[in-house]
């Protein structure tokens, strides 16, 4: 019992757990079969999850590093516009082909973004979060100037597929998140990926000195982060049909550096938890439908949602829980005992 | 010093870690105005008693009494508002603040919540000159070496009141001048009745400036002595509970194996190798099977000849041949390549990677050398690293605890146990044995010898000197960062031969 309470993801599993029981009681469909796919609240929440998800893994390896992406949402923005631009183009929106291929170009252009903030980081040595703030900054710039300052509208529906589709019952911009991860997990924990970073991120003179070339391995987690806010951006502007350079993945960088943190990854680097970001993205998903489905007021939301991150943050510090339930736990399991 | 009554008594302490018993009901008194010194070896509790007397670990049991009064010490501010005063083995000062801040530090003299630079700089150039230093206060901390890092540190501790002070290794990095200034130091502050707990892994130096002294042997009190009455060799013999049998015929087989090595093949040459404002340009042959020793004082180049030969940092003149084939170590992956290993002296900062495990430690340079795509399969990683967890003894013998976990001694055995999985033709260590106790310190130069009847070539960088004597084929010294001299390890060199070079500089 005492190590379940111990493990750093109990506190955000069980705040999600809560958090899925409130919206099964306010929502009308929790989840339900329909026309053979899943529908529902909860659908609703892991669907949506997935470009934060997807941020988050990305995030996570960076932050490993003992970097920072800030120029994730730019990326969204960026790999949208040059999506939306060439589908716009086509002559047959709908052709699965051709809107295949400008989806695998958008990621190509993503990671070039990525290669970019890696060789800024890991070549000429500027800082994390101000290397990756210049495309933070400028970055929604060229998405502007690609889409010529318009909002660019597609109506593909092979594009709307990955944001609202659904293959073999379950939403497809959810399998891409699971696929991701997977293929991270894989990329990380069966190769020595993971450990090479984990050693980056806790010690780079070490990490030089046991003959690990720490340069290569940083620009390579900035392009996989590039790729993947790439993606993400693909499944969002996918969703609204359209690409929107100022809102496209706007903040969404604080979003996934929580969902990292939530996870258990330090912001200093070294150990990092894939798992931890997954569940870190979906708790901050499910707050976000939460409030709204609790009927909490709208210019209350972002206090709300601080509220219930401060507290989290508090129950995963070991010292503080020390101190609460130190001594909370005697009287609890007393109290437990005539119940 | 008569009956006094002590300034410290700690009773019947006991601390215990997550399946360890850290210390077991240890007894410890000090009396005011006496260096106490705290023996053991590594993992014997002397840094967790040390921690629990300053607040760092509160006690599980047992009592602390300061001046006769019970106290609870429960966080480093009441140590110091308690009268206990710590200097940590690695100097923990902001190295890019000046020195009067340093001192100053979190207690700077304030008027009106301003702060008085004027009064701090004065206080702190006081200060110092109690220490008998004349220094800019107002200078960064990291234009001074670190022997005065430490006396700066040393300067704050006693700044405020204290009553004991704890000095935890702090001559592990000086050089023999700077240990001698820190015990005029040490016999002052004794003089104006501080108590003062002094740890070291020299012998000589606990001899030289302790009056007491307690020995603890895992977790537990073992015995208190005044220092004359136990010669070094019982002392030893307390802290590790047995017979010292651990080095007598190393001698012998140094001198046997020279006529060999001579004839070995040479595995590593440098012609004019140098660096500016590092090393200046040097020779250097280093044979298979053949230990070279480099001996000089702290700074005089040792790291800095050393870390050219591993590629850690880039010769900017010179040339380097490794089995004969000339080759440019551009970074240390390739001086890997051409079976070189480097264990640096900053076994902390430059060796073990504190967050991953034994395992992950052990294995990482073999893994660097394989590339991430190609992970050295669990099974395989589990065998290499039991083996070496048993060969080089290990403790606690625990492959998945955080290496960050293990003592000094221990994780200098992980280093070594990470580059020797790589079977390198040249292995270099940098200060392998320094603050790390007796047992393991025999246990390492044992290693040193039995690599090189292996065939192994080892470059050997050392402060102590017998312990370069002891195990070196050929002798490099160093003075003012260039190599002045190097000889045979012939029967008629000793300690005051290569002294004398590095005192003189001749070179003959």
């Amino acid at each position: 019992m005492t190590s379940i309470l111990k493990n750093r993801l109990f506190w955000p599993a069980a705040i999600l757990v809560v958090l899925l029981v409130i919206n099964m009681f306010t929502s009308r469909q929790f989840v339900t079969v329909q026309d053979g796919h899943l529908f529902g609240t909860l659908i609703d929440i892991l669907r949506n999850s997935a470009p934060l998800i997807l941020v988050g893994l990305g995030m996570t390896l960076v932050i490993s590093t003992g970097g920072i992406d800030l120029s994730v949402g730019s990326v969204m923005a960026i790999s949208a516009a040059v999506a939306c631009l060439l589908i716009q183009d086509l002559d047959d929106q709908n052709s699965v082909g051709p809107v295949l291929l400008i989806i695998g170009i958008a990621i190509v252009v993503s990671m070039l973004m990525g290669l970019w903030n890696g060789a800024l980081v890991a070549i000429i040595g500027i800082q994390p979060i101000i290397a990756t703030l210049i495309l933070m900054v400028a970055g929604r710039g060229i998405a502007q100037l690609i889409t010529d300052g318009q909002i660019i509208n597609v109506q593909s529906g092979p594009y709307a597929t990955i944001a609202s589709g659904f293959f073999a019952a379950l939403p497809v911009a959810l399998l891409i998140a699971v696929a991701a991860t997977v293929l991270i997990l894989l990329l990380t924990r069966r190769t020595a990926l993971g450990l090479l970073l984990e050693s980056v991120g806790g010690s780079p003179t070490a990490s030089r000195l046991a003959g690990i070339g720490a340069r290569r391995i940083t620009i390579m987690v900035y392009v996989v982060a590039g790729g993947l806010a790439g993606l993400a951006g693909l499944i969002y502007s996918a969703n609204i049909k359209s690409a929107d350079s100022i809102s496209a993945g706007n903040l969404i960088e604080l979003d996934a550096i929580l969902a990292v943190v939530i996870g258990g990854t330090a912001l200093v680097g070294g150990r990092f938890s894939i798992a931890g970001t997954v569940l870190g993205a979906v708790l901050i998903q499910t707050l976000a439908v939460t409030v709204v489905a609790v009927g909490i007021p709208s210019e209350a939301n972002l206090l709300f949602k601080a509220v219930v991150v401060v507290a989290l943050c508090l129950f995963q510090s070991p010292t503080l829980r020390e101190k609460v339930f130190g001594r909370l736990t005697p009287r609890t399991a007393r109290a437990e005992v005539p119940a | 010093m008569g009956e006094q009554s002590p300034v410290l008594e700690m009773t019947g302490i006991r601390k215990v870690f997550p399946g360890v018993v850290a210390l077991d009901g240890v007894d410890f008194r000090m009396f005011p105005g006496e260096v106490h010194a705290l023996m053991g070896e590594n993992g014997a509790g002397k840094s967790t008693l040390i921690k629990t007397l300053t607040g760092v670990y509160e006690i599980d049991g047992g009592e602390i009494k300061l001046g006769g009064v019970p106290v609870r010490i429960s966080g480093p501010l009441q140590a110091q508002q308690a009268g206990v005063s710590t200097v940590y083995q690695e100097v923990n000062l902001c190295t890019n603040l000046s020195v009067a801040e340093n001192i100053f530090i979190g207690r700077e003299p304030r008027r009106f919540g301003k702060i008085q630079w004027g009064r701090m700089r004065r206080r702190a150039a006081e200060l110092l000159a109690r220490l008998d230093l004349d220094l800019d206060v107002s200078a960064p901390l990291s234009s001074y070496s670190l022997a005065i890092q430490q006396m700066v540190a040393i300067a704050r501790a006693i700044d405020v009141e204290a009553r004991v002070l704890i000095l935890d290794e702090p001559t592990s990095s000086l050089d023999a001048s700077e240990v001698e200034q820190l015990f005029r130091v040490m016999r002052q502050l004794k003089e104006s009745g501080v108590a003062i707990l002094f740890v070291s892994h020299f012998l000589d130096q606990i001899y030289e400036v302790s009056d007491r002294l307690t020995v603890l042997r895992n977790g537990q009190l073992i015995s208190e002595h005044r220092v004359e009455e136990l010669s070094q060799v019982q002392l030893v013999e307390k802290m590790i509970g047995k017979e010292l049998a651990a080095l007598e015929d190393l001698e012998d087989k140094a001198q046997r194996n020279r006529e060999r090595a001579a004839e070995a093949k040479p595995i590593l040459e440098a012609r004019g190798l140098g660096r500016t404002g590092a090393i200046a340009p040097y020779d250097l042959t280093i044979h298979e099977g053949e230990v070279v020793g480099l001996a000089g004082l702290l700074g005089s180049g040792r790291t800095e000849l050393a870390r050219l030969l591993f590629g850690a940092d880039k010769a900017d003149h010179g040339e380097l041949a490794v089995a004969g084939k000339p080759v440019n170590l551009r970074n240390p992956q390739v001086a890997m390549r051409q079976g070189i290993a480097f264990s640096s002296e900053n076994r902390r900062t430059e060796g073990i990677i504190g967050d991953l495990t034994v395992r992950e430690n052990i294995i990482l340079a073999l893994q660097a050398a394989r590339g991430w795509t190609r992970p050295i399969p669990r099974k395989k990683q589990d065998e290499i690293v039991d083996k070496y967890i048993k060969a080089l003894q290990i403790r606690p013998a625990d492959p998945e605890r955080p290496v960050r976990n293990l003592s000094g001694g221990n994780q200098q055995k992980v280093l070594l146990a990470r580059w020797l999985i790589t079977e390198p033709r040249l292995l270099i260590i940098d200060e392998p044995t320094r603050g790390i106790d007796v047992g393991a310190k025999a246990e390492i130069q044992k290693l040193v010898a039995e690599l090189s009847d292996g065939g192994m070539a080892v470059l050997f960088v050392s402060a102590e000197l017998e312990e370069v004597l002891r195990l070196s084929h050929k002798i490099a010294v160093l003075r003012d960062r260039r190599l002045v001299e190097e000889l045979e390890n012939t029967a008629g060199v000793d300690a005051d031969r290569i002294m004398q070079t590095i005192a003189s500089g001749a070179t003959s």
